[in-house]
């Protein structure tokens, strides 16, 4: 591993362009000292994974307000397996009811961010994330 | 307003009443903040007088139902008729949202509205690999005009009045809408309602768009203009604010935003070669309630002023219709929290009392439930009961525009119209909407706002209750949420693939072509094809891949 800044992948997955959250996470990041890209709307999972593997990134941030996390998490984490990339740390996000959270993170979920997290904890739990993934 | 002299009296009362009690008051105990601001910013005074308002001629405020329409669209309100109670429902396969819609008129409520799934708003049918995993799970599955027909199946739509939460797709479900009317037998012409086709601020907040701008806004005018000719009480478009203010506006962007958007619709019709006067009296709008009280009454007041001056001085209308704003409101999805869920029931009854001062003709209030998911039958009648307590019980709606007329409101109105009419000279001096949304000034605008709101909810300078002040560990459970019924997906696909199995394969293809042909004519109305396009079960997602063949997609510049 590199020692430059932490570099993180923000997606929007599925259809929904709730946007509001994905991009105050982003720029919370970016203000934390990252390198942040954000993907847009609309994303396939097969599009964002593709776009974590040519980044490098060391944390996929997927946000999702659609009710679609229970299709489409398990298969990110599927395709990242399959990329042979599972060691990139795959962080949550969205309107994710509570008895989901376990679930999610017993599939492979680094973490899951719910709303109302002040930024300077979505910060920390980032840098968490990432540390847990290759001990930097 | 008031006669110079008593003007005078007033301000020298004032005067003297600043440099003694107050100053003595002030020595004694400090005020809490150095300023005070309402949440768009806008600066507030310790207390108003007639000296405030004195510049306002009694012609700005005048009476309810008379341009420019400051206090209401109407001469008697709430005493005429009381506002629609319309909450939103969409969930499932029609026949489940058809249950839901049956149980909320059971309950009282009075005006229909349907929230669609993503992947309807987005123009994929239901077994489009996109739509994996979200079809029927924040809206009704709408694939074929059969599932419009179970959607309202032993619904009387001449009698209620049905609104659509449809962008992109708008002009295909009010082709379905249409067809169902015609083959039930009910006057095109006796039909109310709107769907929402307010595509401009889709590219600004809600984000949900298929085509690029000028294609997406042809398909506007296309219902616009058929509308006009063929459904005298129907609101084609529903211009909206509620998206803006939830992807981090302020209310006066929200409201400024708005009106630029409704310019670039009445620029693109009249275009066409119809006056302003034959469909501005059709044109609705959606505004939130937000948590501010008092800037969002003043808000809706300016709004209807801002429009009424809008319509008659920039386009020339000349019917009052024209001018006479009616619109929507939804209280405040955004303001409602996850911890201590019960709270959201007063937020919510407090933006729509604001809502109601403002003079609004239809209302929904949130479940108490929707920081977890869509909301549940249970969080949905107390929202309705919320309304109708509102209407039943307060005696609010016996006076129209019971806070005009108040110093503070009054002043707050002229503020907010004037910050407005600033945010839509800078957008004519950057050459109009679609190009200060090209240029994403919009987004841009809101993204900052939402940014700006963030740190100061983060540092407690916004106070949330439960979220940053009194707050309590979280209980779990206790709340009865909505749940996925997992087999929606295969249910709707299964019942897509019994439609498309019944129909006549050779004249879908042909009016397909059609349907191509007519998109590269930008003058042709649409309208007419896609009704008998829904007609002969053409799907919702074959409609729009033959379009995207045609005008291609939008792809938009995320700023952060």
């Amino acid at each position: 591993m590199t020692d430059g800044p932490l570099r993180v992948l923000i997606a929007k997955v599925g259809l929904d362009g709730h946007d509001r959250g994905a991009k105050i996470v982003a720029r919370c990041l970016r203000d934390g000292g990252m390198d942040v890209i954000y993907t847009g709307l609309h994303r396939t999972p097969e599009e964002v994974v593709a776009a974590a593997v040519q980044e490098d990134v060391d944390v996929l941030g997927v946000s999702l307000l659609s009710g679609a996390h229970m299709t489409l998490i398990p298969r990110m984490l599927q395709l990242l397996r399959e990329a042979d990339v599972e060691d990139i740390a795959l962080v949550v996000g969205g309107v994710i009811p509570d008895e989901d959270v376990p679930a999610l993170k017993a599939m492979g979920a680094r973490d899951v961010v719910l709303q109302d997290t002040p930024p300077e904890e979505v910060v920390r739990r980032v840098r968490e994330a990432a540390a847990a993934r290759s001990g930097r | 307003m008031f006669d110079p002299e008593a003007i005078e009296r007033a301000a020298a009362r004032r005067r003297q009443w600043e440099a003694s009690e107050l100053r003595e008051f002030l020595a004694r105990q400090p005020e809490g903040r150095a300023e005070y601001r309402t949440a768009s910013g806008l600066p507030v005074k310790r207390v108003y007088g007639p000296e405030d308002i004195a510049a306002t001629p009694f012609e700005e405020i005048d009476l309810p139902g008379h341009y420019p329409f400051t206090r209401g669209p109407y001469p008697t309100m709430y005493r005429g008729r009381l506002w629609t109670m319309r909450q939103i429902a969409g969930f499932g396969t029609g026949h489940d949202t058809n249950r839901r819609f049956r149980y909320l008129i059971a309950q009282g409520q009075t005006g229909l509205s349907v929230d669609f799934d993503m992947p309807t708003l987005m123009g994929y049918d239901s077994d489009d690999p996109r739509a994996l995993g979200e079809v029927g799970r924040e809206g009704v599955a709408i694939d074929t005009i059969e599932d419009m027909e179970a959607l309202f199946e032993g619904i009387d739509l001449e009698r209620i009045s049905v609104s659509m939460t449809i962008n992109p797709t708008a002009w295909i479900l009010l082709a379905m809408y249409v067809a169902l009317a015609e083959a039930r037998g009910y006057d095109a012409h006796r039909l109310s309602g709107t769907t929402q086709a307010d595509i401009l601020k889709e590219y600004v907040a809600q984000k949900e768009w298929i085509f690029p701008i000028r294609s997406s806004l042809r398909l506007v005018r296309d219902m616009i203009v058929f509308s006009a000719e063929r459904m005298a009480r129907y609101n084609p478009i529903n211009i909206s604010g509620y998206h803006i203010s939830e992807a981090g506006a302020t209310s006066v962007q929200e409201v400024a935003f708005t009106m630029a958007n409704a310019i670039a619709y009445i620029e693109e019709v009249t275009a066409a070669g119809v006056p302003v006067d034959a469909f501005a009296p059709r044109l609705a709008f959606y505004f939130v309630a937000q948590a501010d009280f008092f800037e969002e009454v003043a808000k809706f007041r300016a709004a209807r002023r801002i429009w009424a001056k809008l319509v008659k001085e920039r386009f020339g209308a000349t019917r009052p219709e024209s001018m006479r704003l009616r619109f929507h409101c939804q209280t405040a999805a955004a303001t409602l929290t996850k911890a201590q869920p019960l709270t959201n029931i007063v937020r919510t009854a407090l933006q729509a009392l604001s809502a109601v001062l403002g003079g609004a003709q239809s209302l929904h209030t949130n479940g108490l439930d929707e920081a977890y998911a869509i909301p549940s039958e249970q969080a949905m009648k107390i929202a309705l009961r919320t309304q109708q307590i509102i209407a039943e019980e307060t005696r609010v709606p016996n006076v129209a525009d019971p806070l005009g007329g108040s110093y503070y409101v009054e002043a707050l109105t002229n503020q907010f119209e004037a910050a407005v009419f600033e945010i839509l000279g800078k957008v004519d001096a950057m050459g109009g909407t679609v190009k200060a949304i090209e240029e994403g000034y919009f987004q841009r605008e809101i993204a900052e706002s939402a940014y700006d709101f963030a740190r100061r909810k983060a540092s407690g300078e916004e106070t949330v209750i439960g979220v940053n002040k009194y707050v309590e560990p979280s209980e779990p459970g206790g709340l009865e949420i909505h749940r996925v019924d997992q087999d929606v997906e295969a249910r709707q696909i299964e019942r897509l693939r019994s439609v498309l199995a019944r129909r006549d394969v050779e004249r879908v293809a042909a009016l397909l072509d059609r349907l191509e042909r007519e998109a590269q004519e930008p003058s042709v109305n649409l309208m007419p094809v896609t009704i008998e396009l829904v007609r002969a079960r053409a799907s919702l997602g074959e409609i729009v891949a033959r379009l995207r063949r045609v005008w291609g997609t939008y792809v938009e510049r995320p700023v952060f």
